[in-house]
């Protein structure tokens, strides 16, 4: 960490600010981001072991995002963002991927790049945005593209449309009892990484968000978020196991399409001269079951005009997707199954509090210009339980 | 049916009647609206949290991120 902030330091020092008043200029750095995290998960519904076990996890999160900012001869805005994030888990869990809990791999890393691209016309008060994402860890990988647009109305307003693709591969490790013969394997299950010739199956995910966002006077502004996802393809993971009433299992076995409808609306108000009201309700609903309501407030109180506490709470409920059912609770007849809690019936409840640090001349006058922390505390009905701490540097 | 078609339009009209509850504001007076605090997106700090809730949770989206490219998380 204190390597990655020198190195910031340094890039800086190369930097030289355009004071001139006509904006064309090439791309400059214009704001760098360090989010870092630490989050500790426990429960005893593993869907490794159907819906039993432990589901201890822990995953340490650093994302590095670098964004450039010029503007061409027609005086556009251009905006290049870069993003770099590579996770380090362990998962308890993965252990009973064989089924005696002898598998050794039970932690692994993701890595994740991504390149977003906008063009701004501040005179027409449109922007044009193209992005690229990939994530790759063992068991899956991900590459997704993005394009969107963004229009202001006349009553301070702005319309926004954003289609996205992500195509998927689910690598097919599935749980030791069901594992094919591997003619070249280099020694079963405990060699996961040796086997040469682990199949695996697409999904692909397609979306259409639609935004719009307005000042509503010279205190309250929201926006309307509406969400149109189209998955196909394998949507379960191949290592979930199902136990049925007779006491055999089987792989998880979900449909292979879903179509997800979320819609959200953030209210945000600014109370007096040092409390803000950072409000936002979610309705899901999908063709498998699940409905779903979240609302949450979060309190920035500032303490000083740079410095400020921001308590939250979030509350969430769901239904139970029509093909969940707990541990030996499934029929053999029944044509899908799943024993994932992250399908089931529960309702959960996240605190905690950050603070935010961003004097107008950085801090200890550097060019770390903001610091967050934050904390949260998580509780699922399901018994799951789950502490996230946050970190973000911004410097400019 | 029926009473999903009336929460629908309870939505509609509540959010209708806020938005034409606006009165015009001008630039100068975007101080407060402005403020880093307010902007109408998550937090950058709350990156990993909705990370994590996208993948303990049925639900999903509608929040200005990612709504694809999971991982193949335990």
């Amino acid at each position: 960490m204190v390597g990655m902030y020198l190195m910031l330091l340094h890039g800086y020092s190369q930097v030289t600010k355009d004071t001139t008043a006509f904006k064309r200029r090439k791309l400059q750095v214009d704001e760098i981001n360090l989010v870092s995290s630490y989050y500790m998960q426990n429960g005893d519904h593993s869907a490794v072991q159907g819906g039993i076990g432990s589901e201890k996890v822990t995953d340490l999160a650093n994302g590095l995002e670098v964004k450039w900012v010029g503007w061409d001869a027609h005086e556009r805005k251009n905006t290049l963002t870069a993003g770099l994030g590579i996770d380090l888990h362990t998962a308890a869990s993965q252990a009973f991927i064989s089924k005696t809990g002898a598998s050794r791999r039970t932690n692994g890393t993701r890595v994740y790049p991504s390149l977003d691209w906008t063009r701004e016309n501040e005179k027409k008060g449109t922007s044009f945005s193209l992005g690229a994402y990939y994530s790759s860890e063992f068991n899956y990988k991900s590459m997704g593209v993005s394009a969107g647009g963004t229009v202001k109305t006349r009553h301070n307003g702005e319309l926004g449309l954003k289609l996205s693709g992500y195509f998927d591969q689910v690598k097919l490790i599935f749980p030791s009892e069901f594992e094919p013969a591997y003619p070249m394997s280099g020694g079963g299950r405990d060699d996961e990484e040796e086997h040469p010739d682990y199949g695996s199956s697409p999904r692909q995910t397609y979306t259409a968000s639609f935004s719009f966002s307005q000042v509503i006077n010279t205190r309250l502004q929201a926006s309307l978020l509406l969400d149109l996802v189209q998955q196909h393809g394998y949507l379960g993971l191949p290592f979930h196991r199902v136990y049925f009433t007779d006491g055999t299992d089987a792989v998880e076995n979900l449909p292979s399409s879903r179509f997800k409808v979320p819609l959200g609306l953030r209210l945000n108000y600014f109370l007096g001269d040092k409390v803000i009201l950072r409000s936002y309700y979610r309705y899901y609903t999908d063709n498998w079951g699940v409905r779903s309501h979240t609302a949450s407030l979060e309190v920035p109180v500032k303490v000083t005009p740079f410095f400020s506490v921001s308590p939250f709470y979030r509350y969430y409920v769901q239904t139970a997707a029509d093909y969940f059912a707990p541990y030996a609770q499934h029929l053999k007849a029944d044509p899908y199954f799943t024993s994932n809690y992250s399908l089931s019936a529960f309702s959960s409840s996240f605190f905690g509090a950050g603070i935010r640090l961003a004097p107008p001349k950085g801090i200890f006058g550097s060019h770390l210009s903001a610091l967050e922390v934050r904390y949260g505390h998580y509780t699922q009905t399901t018994d799951l339980i789950s502490n996230v701490i946050s970190l973000h540097l911004q410097f400019r | 049916m029926k009473k999903q078609i009336f929460r629908w339009a309870l939505c509609t009209s509540l959010v209708s009647g806020v938005l034409t509850a606006c009165t015009p504001v001008k630039e100068y007076q975007k101080n407060k609206l402005n403020d880093s605090e307010m902007g109408l997106s998550s937090r950058k700090v709350e990156k990993n949290e909705l990370n994590f809730q996208t993948y303990r949770e049925g639900a999903a989206g509608a929040n200005g991120g990612k709504t694809g490219g999971g991982c193949g998380c335990n």
